[in-house]
């Protein structure tokens, strides 16, 4: 590990560390993994899947509930899958959505082969491209303060942090799988009925 | 701060097309009625008219898609924040969503998305015929239950009925608006 990048369980850890009122939607893979280590909470929504997906699905969560923080924390590879919706978000209007990328430049859940943004393709300039007006790249703990309190703002966003960390394995933490029950445990952190 | 217009915002003027376009008049009623608060869309002809009323409209959040799939998870992380959403489309975009439909049965969430169909009736483009034969198919195959609207005056209804489907009855559907109701497509302007 170099001393530039940061470990992603303690960089989660932090990022979540009395998190208030922040709602959070984690990306197939790791991402799910870190945010579950950190400490469960109801108002975690770990997707399994729908890769691609989870910063969009983390925009419909921000336009539903504007007064809330909402955090899409997600990898460099599921976000790749993804990339037209951070236009989408760009110019969404969403004041309260962050997306969060943890960037090792690897495909980690498939065997660690290098990903798009490890031979070069820098995610944090197709975001500002894009015209996210707040654009942060985390290397140091004090940088990811910085971007937590980004984070926790409603009427700044979307914003798109991008989270440089090391490569490797990590012992295993994985959250409930059940859609369903996290669906609806979601739900009632909220004051919402199942249906 | 952000320079980006907040969605739904700007008024829109009326178009021409509205005129000839009663249907859309009919389904913003019924979406509105079933208390509709966000609307995704890939901009289609067929829904033009529809798609500015959306964003006209003050009590829905209008968001512009890259690809039809990024509607679908919006769709979920709105149910999970506490919104029925619409999700507007054109049948070639049905295929296009087959992985993220994932999303809506491992979650039985909710799902209502309109779809104005291409390649089945007076069809001046081959390149639609393929995906709007395959539209019925590709809903089945991911468990969404597909409602087919031929005339005007079923519309109210199977938008309605499907809506309570949707968020009543935690069901994923589409609604597929025929080719013949919606008009043909003029390709050279008169």
């Amino acid at each position: 590990m170099s001393d530039l990048e940061l470990d992603r369980r303690l960089a989660v850890a932090r990022l979540l560390g009395d998190r208030e009122s922040l709602l959070v939607v984690t990306g197939l893979g790791s991402t799910s993994y870190d945010a579950f280590a950190a400490g469960d909470h109801d108002a975690n929504f770990y997707l399994w899947g729908a890769m691609g997906g989870a910063a969009l699905f983390g925009l419909g969560t921000a336009l539903a509930k504007p007064d809330r923080p909402v955090a899409a924390i997600t990898g460099d590879g599921e976000q790749l899958m993804g990339l037209g919706g951070l236009a989408t978000i760009a110019v969404s209007g969403a004041r309260n959505l962050s997306v969060v990328v943890l960037d090792n430049g690897h495909f980690g859940e498939t065997g660690g082969q290098l990903s798009h943004s490890g031979m070069g393709v820098d995610l944090s300039n197709v975001a500002a491209a894009t015209g996210f007006p707040i654009v942060k790249v985390v290397r140091t703990m004090a940088e990811l303060d910085e971007a937590r309190a980004i984070i926790g703002q409603v009427d700044t966003g979307p914003h798109f942090i991008l989270v440089k960390i090391a490569n490797g394995p990590m012992p295993r933490a994985l959250p409930v799988r059940d859609g369903v029950f996290i669906k609806n445990r979601f739900r009632a952190h909220l004051g919402l009925a199942p249906n | 701060m952000a320079t980006s217009p907040l969605s739904g915002s700007e008024p829109i003027e009326q178009t021409t097309e509205e005129v000839s376009s009663p249907w859309a008049g009919i389904i913003y009623d019924a979406l509105m009625a079933a208390d509709i608060r966000q609307c995704t869309y890939v901009p289609d002809a067929g829904h033009a008219v529809l798609i500015n009323k959306m964003r006209a409209s003050p009590n829905v959040k209008a968001t512009v898609l890259t690809t039809e799939e990024e509607g679908i998870a919006i769709a979920a992380g709105a149910w999970a924040g506490g919104d029925r959403s619409v999700l507007l489309m054109q049948s070639s975009g049905v295929g296009n969503c087959i992985n993220m439909l994932s999303l809506i049965a491992n979650c039985r969430m909710p799902l209502l998305t309109i779809v104005t169909m291409r390649g089945e009736w007076a069809e001046f483009n081959p390149w639609q015929s393929a995906m709007g034969r395959a539209t019925p198919e590709a809903f089945a195959i991911m468990g969404v239950q597909v409602v087919r609207v031929d005339s005007i005056d079923e519309l109210e209804d199977a938008i309605s009925s499907a809506a309570t489907m949707a968020f009543d009855s935690d069901q994923a559907i589409a609604v597929l608006l025929s080719q013949k109701m919606l008009g043909r497509k003029e390709w050279v302007k008169q």
